[in-house]
């Protein structure tokens, strides 16, 4: 084992990460007992809108709630085996299987029976999304549900009409709110959640935009503790606020030079959700000197961008910044749906080569050495057109390794041939294996 | 100086000793369940062969699936490395190379160094593999080795369509119930690795010269269904199936003096 070359220390506010997660999915399991409402849906889905409903409005987001049954390993099989054994096709989404599981099986993977929501709050980004909770409201005995039709093609080609097809549904949704849970509607709550959102989407791109530095201060495994708080509640204040603790200390370590992994020589990225069974391979690159500095995935599923006056990528300036004050439901809505429409993540639905140029943007910006694909079996969505991608970034000459797995299917992933890909991969760009520092 | 290649496959292992790229001993015995004792009766015939005694030999270097788990050195070169390693040694002009063992295909682009440019793997999947072959030939009650040679009587191109060895046995069965000669169906069963190898080689990219290594390289049925499907002449070079043990013998006396100088105590090439 080599000295390590940069220092390196914990995070100060990692605990807190912790805590805010936990008393999320707290939260949302015992919001009855405090006269409260439970609602689920998909990660993506506005979830700013329901919070007009009052302060005691809890959400369960079932992409990471699946992730985090993915990565108990034991629990997972149990839970994709009850969906296919109702008759669920095991090549279907593993978030949505490993969902369906936990439904079925009635067990919540944080302790006690599944907390069945009183409503569904939804949109549709992807097929799996369309049917998901159409299942769950099957299955808990017809949950009431709205769904969002996001089809409006992609930021670069937005109009005036397509924003007023989305913000129209929103209104929508909100008198069907009022009406499934019998409360007035609350706008100064609406706005207060927008503005807590657009805060929070523009600081995790901040926070992101401190790995350009070598060394980095963050690494992927990391990183995927922190960005799930956005996935969660990112239009709550605690999280907004966090992401600023979070940003100042990360601004802190590169003051100080303090590096993600001591002995750095290699900078690397992935691409889709990884195998959240086996985060462990990152730890494994470390004995390299690889670090992962995030991802497309990582970066602009919750991260809001723009390009800078310099031609960097950075954090979208929010309407706050930009002196925009916001008066009314309408216009809450209509600079929410313009705002989130931006998500890099949402945009290569509609074309691979939008992806491409995003991951290439990144490679170049943050300075790396190579690139890693994960063809994700467990994901339609995120997945299709990546051997596009591969082919784009070779072209641009960034060397990649692809290697086949699932983000929530454990018996679909090889982690020694993985592992070895990997070897070959750190071999062809001259890297020796140093051990951990 | 002598080095030796040590390349621990899923099947077998092979060893090569190698001095100024001339190789003076070589040997390949079944691998088993325990590979410690394969690579000691391998390391051993080799030396026999080639007259010398263990302490002749200056350096060593592992490759292969079981590279990590070898007893007689740490130092190590990817199955990727060995081969493009190998092949440019013996061929020059060689740009790809298509290695396919037993358990794994891959295919490995490479530069007139020997250097990787790009590489891929089949995943998780014998239907592109040596053990695929194995296992149709069973079904058929054919000898592996007489596979190649029946194939290349076939009159006919039979498609077999199942995406999975277990299956594909299946199809070979019914095939068999309906009278195919057995000619077309060994065809029939070489076409389908091809048929997967080939999609991996045209994922990477090839350039020529284009070479094919690997102990299923020694099936003749297997080569001509890899020259129809890529529409070009592969390199087969003599003793396939031990270039990626040479390879890790050239890398062995590339490498500095901190790769494997003697069992167990080698820091990592």
């Amino acid at each position: 084992m080599e000295k390590a070359k940069y220092k390196t220390a914990p995070l100060q506010c990692w605990n807190k990460a912790k805590e805010l997660r936990r008393k999320y999915y707290e939260d949302y399991a015992r919001a009855h007992e405090r006269g409260g409402l439970r609602w689920a849906g998909g990660a993506w889905s506005f979830s700013a809108i329901p919070s007009g409903l009052g302060r005691d409005v809890w959400s369960l987001t079932s992409e990471p709630y699946a992730a985090s049954i993915a990565f108990n390993r034991e629990f997972s099989v149990k839970c994709l085996e009850a969906a296919e054994k109702a008759g669920y096709a095991r090549d279907l989404c593993a978030y949505m299987r490993n969902y369906w599981g936990s439904v079925i099986l009635d067990q919540y993977a944080f302790g006690g029976r599944f907390p069945k929501p009183d409503f569904i709050w939804q949109d549709h980004i992807c097929c799996s999304h369309a049917k998901w909770y159409q299942v769950v409201s099957d299955l808990e005995g017809g949950i009431p549900m709205f769904c969002l039709d996001v089809a409006v093609g992609p930021y670069c080609e937005m109009a005036p009409h397509k924003l007023d097809y989305l913000v129209a549904q929103m209104h929508d949704g909100i008198e069907w709110l009022e009406k499934v849970s019998g409360r007035k509607y609350q706008d100064e709550l609406l706005i207060e959640a927008v503005q807590n959102e657009f805060r929070t989407t523009a600081t995790w791109a901040e926070i992101c935009t401190y790995n350009k530095n070598v060394p980095a201060p963050l690494d992927e495994k990391t990183m995927y503790s922190l960005y799930v708080l956005g996935t969660l509640n990112k239009h709550d204040r605690e999280v907004a606020d966090f992401y600023a603790e979070l940003r100042d200390e990360v601004a802190d370590r590169v003051s100080r030079g303090i590096a993600a992994v001591p002995n750095e020589q290699c900078r690397l990225m992935s691409d889709t959700q990884p195998p959240w069974g086996f985060l462990s391979i990152f730890r494994y690159m470390e004995e390299y000197g690889a670090i992962s500095i995030g991802s497309l995935y990582t970066f602009g599923l919750i991260g809001i961008w723009e390009d800078k006056p310099d031609g960097s990528w950075g954090p979208r300036t929010t309407p706050m910044e930009q002196g925009i004050g916001i008066s009314d439901r309408d216009q809450a809505l209509r600079l929410y749906a313009d705002w989130t429409l931006s998500k890099p993540e949402w945009q290569h639905f509609y074309s691979p080569h939008l992806k491409t140029e995003m991951m290439i943007r990144i490679a170049r910006e943050w300075k790396l050495n190579g690139i890693l694909l994960h063809y994700n079996r467990g994901c339609e969505g995120l997945s299709l057109g990546i051997a596009e991608n591969r082919l784009g970034l070779i072209e641009a000459g960034f060397p990649v390794m692809a290697f086949e797995g699932n983000m929530g299917d454990e018996r679909e992933f090889d982690e020694a041939r993985v592992r070895d890909r990997f070897d070959a991969f750190m071999e062809t760009l001259g890297m020796k294996r140093i051990g951990r520092a | 100086m002598v080095t030796a290649g040590i390349d621990i496959g899923a099947k077998t292992v092979k060893v090569v000793l190698a001095e100024a790229g001339r190789v003076l001993g070589k040997s390949l015995v079944l691998a088993g369940l325990d590979s410690a004792a394969a690579t000691e009766r391998a390391f051993d015939q080799a030396l026999t062969a080639a007259g010398l005694k263990r302490d002749q030999v200056g350096r060593l270097m592992a490759t292969g699936t079981g590279r990590k788990g070898c007893h007689l050195t740490a130092a190590q070169i990817t199955e990727v490395g060995a081969a493009a390693r190998g092949m440019t040694h013996l061929l020059p002009s060689c740009r790809t190379v298509i290695d396919v063992g037993a358990e794994e295909g891959r295919t490995v682009r490479c530069d007139g160094q020997g250097k990787v440019i790009d590489f891929a793997f089949n995943e998780k999947c014998a239907a592109g593999a040596g053990a695929f072959a194995e296992g149709m030939a069973r079904a058929l009650e054919v000898p592996l080795e007489e596979l190649g040679p029946l194939a290349l009587k076939s009159q006919q191109a039979v498609p077999m369509n199942a995406q999975c060895a277990v299956f594909a046995e299946s199809e070979v069965v019914t095939l068999i119930h309906n009278k195919t000669p057995r000619a077309d169906i060994a065809r029939a069963v070489l076409d389908a690795i091809a048929s997967r190898i080939i999609s991996m080689v045209r994922k990477v990219g090839f350039e020529k010269d284009v070479a094919l290594i690997g102990g299923v390289a020694l099936n003749p049925g297997f080569v001509a269904a890899m020259q129809r499907g890529l529409e070009l002449e592969l390199h087969v070079p003599a003793d396939p199936e031990y270039v990626g043990a040479l390879g890790a013998a050239l890398a062995a006396a590339d490498a500095g003096p901190t790769a494997g100088r003697s069992s167990g105590q080698e820091a990592q090439a």
